[in-house]
C-alpha cells in the first residue's frame, strides 16, 4: 500500500472512533440527564403518539423552520436532503462486492448533489448578508458550512464534469474499509480533499453544533407529552430530595410555622 | 427612574429593527441584599471566589436539566429566533436576540465544558466569565421575559427561558440577586402571599368586597375564606385582591361560583397564585412555595383545587405541581406522598383546575345565564398570555386553552375580535413584563417590550374599532394598566375575562326561604 493509502486508512478508522465513541458519550449522557419539568411548547401532543408525530415532523420537514422563517428553511431543507440522498448513494462504494439492482434505483440520487450545495451557499449567504445572523455567527459557523460546501463541491466536479476519478478502486478502498481488506485509493487531488474532509466531519461530529442532531430527539420541549395533570411526572433527584425533603428544604429555606 | 430614551414609535407593520448595539446596555435592575438574599439561602453579597461558584454551579445546573444540557450544545446558529423576540423587536439591541442572549451563557458553556471552546476558544466563540460577562449576564437575563415565543420558531425547540432561569440560578448562587423577585418570594414562602398580606387583612379585605358586591347587586356573593371541609380551594394571584384591572375579575369568580352553589374557600395561609421561585430558575424555592398550597389543600380536606386568572401561576400549576407537591393525579400505587393528597382530590375533575376551565364547563351545562347586551358597549380582544398559551392547556383538548377563553368571551359578549394570526396563541407577544420584570427599574425594557403587542392592538383598533384588552394574567393585566397609555391607549382598556363574565352575569335574586329550603332539600339527599 502507498504512504497516502496508509495515512487515508488510519484516518478513517480513528475518525470513526472518536465519531462513534464522541456519540456514544453524549447520546448517554442526554439519556441520563433528566427533564425535572414538564416543559414541551405549545402547540403540544397529549399523546405519546403525537409526540412522535410532531418529532418525524420536525426531523422530515423541520416544522419549527418553516413557521419561523422560509428561506432559511429553503436552503436548510434543500441541504439536508440532498445531503442524505448522496449519502445513501455512497453506500455504492461501501458495499462489497457486485452490487444488486435496488442500486440503480438510487443511482439518479447523484443529482441531489445540487440541491445540498445549492443550499450550503443559500445558508452561506445569509450568514454574510443578514445583519443579525452575522452578529450571532463565530468563525466556526463559517468553517462548518465551508467544510461542507468543498466537500459537496468537490463531489460534484468528480460526479459531474471530467475529473472523474476511478471508482473501482474507490470502491475497492472503501468497501476494504469495513471488511478490513485495505486497499490503495486513488490519488487524484479532488477525490483526496473530499474524503479528507469527509472523514474530518465524522470526528468533529461529537464536538460541535452537529450535537444538533441527537439533540433534537431528548429536547423537552419537543418530546414530552402534555399530561403533567395526568401523570405524575418526577425525576429521581427531585424523588429523592422529595423523601429527604423535611430535612433538606426547612434547613436551607426555614421552616414552616 | 429618570431614564431618558424613546417610547417606541407603532409601526403600521411590525418590522425587524436593524441592530443597535449596546443600546440596552445597563447595570441591571435593582440588586437584592442580604436582608431578601439570606431567607431564601443565596449568599448576602457578591461572593469572592465567584467565578469558581459559578461555573460550579452550571456544572450542577447542566446535570441536572437536560434542557439546559441539549440546548447548550444544539444550536447551530441558524438565526430562526433572532426576530422573534419583542424584547429585540423593541429595543433593537441585539443581545436581546432570542440566541445572543443564550450565547451569553453558552460562551461560558463552551470555555469550560466543551472539548473546543478550551483548546479553541476563539474559533467556537468561547469566553471567560469575567466581571464585564457577569455584569452582561444579570443585565440581559433580566430582559427576558422566559415568554418562550423563540422556542415556538427553534428548529430544536430551544428554550431561552430554561437558559435564563440556569443563568438567574447561578447569578443568586454567587450573590447576585434580583431585589425584586428576591423579596417578594421571602415574603410567599414566610407569609403566604407576594404583598406580605396577613390573614386579618386579608379577611377585611374579601369582607369589604363582599359588602360593595351587596350593594352593587343586591345579592350577597361571599369569599370564604379558610373554610374547612369546603369543596373547592381557589388559589389567586393576590393581586386580585386589591389591584385593578384584577379585583374586578375576582367579583367575577365569585359571581360564578354563587352561581354555581359550590362551597369554595381561600386559604390565608396559601394566598398566593403566582410562584417567582420559577423566574429566578429554584426548584426548591418554586416547590416551597407550592407546598404551601398542598398543606392548605390537606388541611382544609378540599376535593378540589382551582386557580385563579394568573399567566405563570396556570404554568405552575397545571405543567409543575402534580410534580413539585403531587397536585393533580396519577401517581404511581408506591407514591405515598402523591396519593395522600390525590386520594383526598376528587378525580372527576381536572386537578389543578382552571378558573376558565370552570366557567367554560359550567357555561356548556347552561348553568349561567348572561345578558351579553352588557358588554355591548365594548369591542374586545384576547391576549393569550405567554405562559398560559406555550406552557399549558385547557380543557383536555389540543389547543384547549386558546379555544375555552376566547368561548368564555364570546359567550358574554357580543363583539370579539382576534389580533394578526401571528401575534396570538402559540406566537403571541409577551405583554413586555413577564418573567419577573415587573418593577418600576425596569420601566424601559418594559415599554420597549410592549411594542410588538402594542402594534398588534393598534392594528385593530384601527380595523375593528376595538377599545377593551382582555387578559387572563395578573403580571399582563398590571404591565399593559402602564403601559398602555404610553402607546395611546386607554389604560383602563385593559380587563379580566371574570371582568366580563361579572358584567353580563344574570344573578339569581335572593330568595332567603327558598335557598335555605333548597340547602336543606340537598342535605337530605346527600343523608340518603
Amino acid at each position: 500500500m502507498s504512504l497516502v493509502s496508509i495515512f487515508f486508512t488510519a484516518l478513517f478508522y480513528l475518525s470513526l472512533v472518536i465519531f462513534l465513541v464522541g456519540m456514544a458519550r453524549k447520546i448517554y449522557q442526554y439519556w441520563v440527564t433528566p427533564a425535572p419539568l414538564k416543559i414541551p411548547t405549545a402547540p403540544t401532543p397529549l399523546t405519546q403518539t403525537g409526540v412522535v408525530m410532531r418529532l418525524a415532523r420536525e426531523v422530515v420537514l423541520f416544522e419549527s423552520l418553516f413557521k419561523s422563517n422560509k428561506w432559511t428553511w429553503l436552503f436548510g431543507w434543500l441541504f439536508h436532503v440532498g445531503l442524505l440522498l448522496v449519502l445513501i448513494r455512497h453506500a455504492r462504494y461501501f458495499w462489497p462486492g457486485d452490487l444488486p439492482e435496488i442500486f440503480l434505483l438510487i443511482q439518479p440520487f447523484k443529482y441531489a448533489a445540487f440541491a445540498m450545495v445549492i443550499g450550503l451557499f443559500g445558508l452561506l449567504g445569509r450568514r454574510f448578508v443578514v445583519e443579525r445572523i452575522r452578529y450571532i455567527s463565530a468563525p466556526s459557523d463559517y468553517l462548518m458550512l465551508l467544510l461542507l460546501l468543498v466537500i459537496g463541491v468537490s463531489g460534484v466536479v468528480m460526479t459531474f464534469t471530467s475529473n472523474h476519478t476511478d471508482v473501482i478502486m474507490v470502491k475497492n478502498f472503501a468497501s476494504g474499509l469495513l471488511s478490513f481488506d485495505w486497499a490503495n485509493l486513488p490519488t487524484e487531488i479532488h477525490f483526496l480533499v473530499h474524503i479528507f474532509l469527509a472523514f474530518s466531519l465524522l470526528a468533529i461530529f461529537p464536538i460541535s453544533k452537529l450535537l444538533h442532531v441527537p439533540g433534537i430527539f431528548f429536547s423537552p420541549t419537543r418530546n414530552q407529552v402534555d399530561d403533567s395533570r395526568k401523570k405524575r411526572h418526577i425525576s429521581p433527584w427531585a424523588l429523592k430530595q422529595e423523601q429527604e425533603q423535611e430535612v433538606r428544604l426547612n434547613e436551607t429555606l426555614g421552616k414552616d410555622e | 427612574m429618570a431614564n431618558d430614551f424613546e417610547v417606541p414609535k407603532l409601526p403600521t407593520y411590525l418590522e425587524i429593527p436593524k441592530i443597535n448595539e449596546g443600546i440596552m446596555a445597563g447595570n441591571g435592575p435593582f440588586k437584592s441584599v442580604e436582608e431578601f438574599q439570606k431567607p431564601l439561602g443565596f449568599p448576602g453579597e457578591k461572593v469572592d471566589n465567584w467565578q469558581e461558584v459559578a461555573i460550579n454551579k452550571m456544572g450542577e445546573l447542566k446535570s441536572k436539566y437536560r434542557s439546559v444540557q441539549v440546548f447548550l450544545d444544539a444550536c447551530v446558529k441558524c438565526g430562526a429566533c433572532t426576530d422573534k423576540c419583542h424584547y429585540f423587536l423593541g429595543s433593537s439591541d441585539p443581545k436581546n436576540m432570542p440566541v445572543a442572549r443564550q450565547d451569553l451563557f453558552r460562551s461560558v458553556y463552551r470555555r469550560h465544558f466543551t472539548f473546543a471552546g478550551k483548546y479553541f476558544p476563539k474559533l467556537v466563540g468561547a469566553k471567560e466569565l469575567d466581571d464585564k460577562m457577569l455584569d452582561d449576564w444579570y443585565n440581559y437575563f433580566h430582559q427576558c421575559s422566559q415568554c418562550r415565543r423563540c422556542s415556538v420558531f427553534c428548529p430544536y425547540g430551544i428554550d431561552t427561558a430554561e437558559i435564563s432561569m440556569a443563568a438567574r440560578e447561578v447569578l443568586d448562587a454567587v450573590g447576585l440577586g434580583q431585589k425584586y423577585c428576591n423579596q417578594i418570594l421571602g415574603k410567599a414562602i414566610t407569609i403566604g402571599n407576594n404583598l406580605g398580606l396577613p390573614e386579618p387583612a386579608l379577611r377585611d379585605t374579601l369582607l369589604d368586597l363582599e359588602e360593595e358586591i351587596e350593594e352593587e347587586t343586591g345579592v350577597a356573593v361571599k369569599y370564604p375564606l379558610d373554610v374547612k371541609g369546603a369543596e373547592i380551594l381557589l388559589i389567586t394571584p393576590s393581586a386580585d385582591f386589591f389591584a385593578e384591572p384584577h379585583i374586578d375579575g375576582l367579583i367575577g369568580y365569585g359571581k360564578v361560583f354563587h352561581q354555581d352553589g359550590v362551597s369554595w374557600t381561600m386559604s390565608s395561609y396559601a394566598s398566593e397564585g403566582a410562584n417567582f421561585g420559577m423566574f429566578i430558575g429554584s426548584y426548591d424555592i418554586m416547590r416551597k412555595a407550592a407546598l404551601r398550597i398542598r398543606k392548605a389543600a390537606l388541611d382544609l380536606e378540599v376535593s378540589r383545587v382551582m386557580v385563579g386568572e394568573c399567566g405563570h401561576a396556570w404554568r405552575v400549576a397545571y405543567s409543575f405541581w402534580n410534580t413539585l407537591s403531587g397536585v393533580g393525579a396519577g401517581a404511581d400505587t408506591t407514591d405515598k406522598y402523591a396519593l395522600k393528597l390525590q386520594n383526598q382530590l376528587d378525580s372527576r375533575y381536572p386537578q389543578p383546575q382552571h378558573i376558565i376551565e370552570y366557567t367554560h364547563d359550567l357555561i356548556q351545562r347552561n348553568k349561567l345565564k348572561f345578558d351579553k347586551s352588557a358588554n355591548d358597549d365594548k369591542t374586545v380582544t384576547f391576549h393569550d398570555s405567554c405562559n398560559v398559551a406555550r406552557a399549558t392547556n385547557m380543557g383536555g383538548i389540543p389547543n384547549g386553552q386558546f379555544i375555552l377563553p376566547r368561548e368564555v368571551i364570546k359567550a358574554v359578549c357580543n363583539n370579539f375580535v382576534d389580533m394578526e394570526r401571528g401575534t396570538i396563541m402559540e406566537s403571541t407577544f409577551c405583554c413586555g413584563g413577564g418573567g419577573g420584570l415587573l418593577t418600576d427599574d425596569l420601566m424601559e425594557i418594559r415599554i420597549k417590550g410592549a411594542m410588538p403587542r402594542m402594534q398588534a392592538l393598534k392594528e385593530v383598533e384601527k380595523t375593528d374599532a376595538v377599545d377593551t384588552l382582555v387578559a387572563i394574567c395578573a403580571i399582563c393585566k398590571s404591565q399593559f394598566s402602564k403601559v398602555l397609555p404610553k402607546f395611546d391607549f386607554d389604560p383602563y382598556m385593559i380587563m379580566s375575562a371574570h371582568q366580563l363574565v361579572s358584567e353580563a352575569i344574570i344573578m339569581d335574586k335572593p330568595q332567603t326561604d327558598d335557598s335555605e329550603a333548597k340547602v336543606a332539600e340537598e342535605a337530605t339527599i346527600e343523608a340518603e
